[in-house]
């Protein structure tokens, strides 16, 4: 499968999830919500930038409960909670979140 | 992705009704093909090899040979039909090929034109088919709509496996080429980084810092998470969804706390960082013996007297059933325990005397039953009474809740409906299957619910979870009325109190 954004064609798997980290852009991130019906808001950015740069750090998407402490910290206490996520990505933060900021998807018993 | 199906999500009814079949009903539902980069690590070729057909029968010839139980259940079944309503996902699917029988017909009528005599001669009188493509590609669809959970092999009288089938019919598609990606790619996760998400021992080491950091801002006890700790007694190996998903995340708390209170040095290893063992889903031994390996390696590595496992159904399985003659003999552990011993046989035995006190009334605000694992009820066995893996578990949730009640009994114990994502099947790819599959389960539950006002499933296998959390929404049920049984054991457990 493929993500066409702005006149180029990205590689992805089956499921939409970008094949190679490099071509991320938020421009793809942006298209990739598109498709869903989902127009991201800063709240979404701010889940998106940890993932990334979490990710960058240790190779691996952030457990549930790192995620919802750090954006408790950046957007408040009511936010840093996993119901506050499932709002923004209703179809579940680790999976619709890390695929718009171009993770692979989590795997496992998850 | 969104949220709204691309299906026709079931109706729960008031009682279990046998649906009127619907041929071809699942025909559509398979899984992503593993690609030939979550293949070849495992052992098996990158893409369907050209002469399949001769692979394939010389693959089932070889494991009739290896597993003599596999020609014992092809020859035995006299199609009484006992199965044929036993199985949720046909219950879930009304697809005929989902009665347990069916399915394995789809090995048998081949195990019968190759390897027996009148398959051979008299292919049509006794059902014989050739292997063709198309079978292939049947047995493909249909070996990934059992999840092994064996509730048929309960009720058929001549204890026919079914489970053993699903597997060689997964060995053999592998072994040709064709192999299923969600469990393949976990399984080569597991042989590079020690566990199913792919977890680095850093990511290990941030993740339980900060858990720390939680529990002792929540309660104020200093509850540690040991990593890597050589010369602890114990050596937990708990599934990997316990440190990154929710609810597990609060069953690991929980066993933190037990090993708090009850003063056990314990340690988790990055090496070994997953109970769960895909390679027992594939039907592969090789896989299966190489990361079980990992766990006696760290645990001989970290110098531990005693193997723990936490909340995982099939891991249990495996551990229980097939550990000693996989990774054994155990001759380093301490004999005064089991060996291994499930987390739940360890808080029970802790409870019994008398080491752990629990303040029940922190639980008052949930009504709980519990889910019997599939792997863990007919599999396996906790304690050192028949029956002691329905008993202890129940033990656990009466000694930290007020409120419990068990579904009907057609439904628990070694009659429990499996939730509908185990065996390798817990994938998106599969999530009509896993909707459908889980009504049963769903129904009964939904009983409790209107008759005692239950409010909480506990669960102690990380697929339940996760699978429950995923698919009570279909049904208008919260998502966190999932929760694991060592979450309540943790809540309602008295820290700092003399023991």
């Amino acid at each position: 499968m493929t993500i066409e954004v702005g006149g180029k064609v990205f590689e992805t798997d089956e499921e939409g999830y970008l094949a190679n980290l490099s071509d991320w852009s938020e421009e793809v991130a942006t298209s990739m919500a598109g498709i869903d019906g989902c127009e991201l808001g800063d709240n979404h950015w701010e889940v998106i930038n940890f993932l990334r740069s979490y990710y960058e750090e240790y190779q691996i998407a952030p457990a549930v409960r790192v995620l919802t402490k750090a954006i408790g910290k950046k957007l408040g206490k009511d936010k840093g909670n996993s119901k506050y996520l499932y709002e923004l990505f209703p179809y579940g933060p680790a999976k619709q979140a890390c695929k718009y900021a171009g993770l692979p998807k989590p795997t496992g018993c998850v | 992705m969104n949220t709204k199906s691309e299906f026709a999500v079931p109706t729960l009814k008031e009682y279990p009704q046998i649906p009127v079949i619907q041929i071809g009903a699942m025909s559509h539902s398979k899984p992503f093909v593993a690609k030939a980069e979550h293949q070849q690590p495992l052992g098996f070729p990158g893409e369907l090899v050209d002469d399949w057909q001769q692979v394939a029968l010389r693959k089932m010839e070889e494991l009739l040979g290896k597993y003599r139980a596999l020609p014992v259940f092809l020859d035995s079944c006299v199609k009484c039909g006992a199965c044929t309503d036993k199985c949720h996902y046909f219950l879930g699917t009304a697809d005929p090929k989902n009665m347990p029988v069916a399915r394995q017909d789809l090995l048998r009528n081949v195990y019968r034109r190759y390897f027996t005599f009148a398959g051979k001669h008299f292919p049509r009188l006794v059902g014989a088919i050739d292997l063709t493509e198309e079978v292939l590609e049947d047995w493909y669809r249909y070996y990934h709509q059992c999840s092994e959970c064996r509730r048929c092999s309960v009720y058929c009288p001549f204890g026919i496996d079914t489970a053993e089938i699903t597997m060689a019919g997964r060995e053999i598609l592998a072994s040709v080429g064709v192999g299923q990606k969600y469990a393949n790619e976990i399984i080569g996760k597991v042989h590079k980084l020690g566990n199913n998400l792919g977890l680095p021992g850093p990511a290990m080491i941030n993740t339980l810092e900060g858990l720390e950091e939680e529990i002792e801002e929540d309660i104020g006890v200093a509850v540690k998470l040991p990593l890597d700790q050589a010369q602890a007694d114990v050596l937990l190996v708990t599934p990997s969804a316990d440190f990154f998903a929710e609810p597990h995340v609060d069953g690991l708390i929980g066993y933190a706390k037990v090993f708090h209170q009850a003063g056990i040095s314990w340690t988790l290893s990055s090496y070994a960082s997953e109970a769960a063992n895909f390679g027992i889903f594939i039907g592969n031994y090789e896989n299966m013996q190489k990361v079980a390996q990992r766990i006696r390696d760290a645990a001989l590595e970290l110098g531990v007297k005693r193997i723990v496992v936490g909340e995982c159904g099939h891991a249990w399985r495996v551990a229980y059933s097939f550990w000693n003659t996989l990774i054994g003999p155990f001759d380093f552990l301490d004999p005064n325990y089991p060996v291994p011993q499930h987390v739940c046989e360890m808080t029970y035995d802790l409870i019994q005397r008398g080491a752990l006190q629990f303040d029940r009334e922190r639980n008052d605000d949930k009504v709980v039953t519990f889910h019997d694992s599939c792997n863990v009820s007919r599999a396996s066995r906790m304690g050192n009474i028949p029956g002691g893996q329905f008993v202890i578990p129940r033990a656990l949730i009466k000694a930290a809740c007020n409120h419990f009640y068990d579904m009907a009994p057609e439904t628990i114990h070694e009659h429990t409906f499996c939730c509908g994502g185990g065996g390798g099947l817990l994938t998106d790819d599969l999530l009509e299957l896993r909707v459908k599959g889980s009504v049963p389960r769903m129904e009964a539950f939904k009983r409790v619910v209107e008759d005692h006002g239950v409010t909480h499933m506990a669960a102690i296998c990380a697929i339940c979870k996760s699978q429950f959390a995923k698919v009570f929404p279909y049904f208008e049920f919260e998502m966190d009325a999932i929760v694991s049984v060592h979450q309540l054991v943790g809540d309602a457990l008295q820290l700092g109190v003399e023991r």
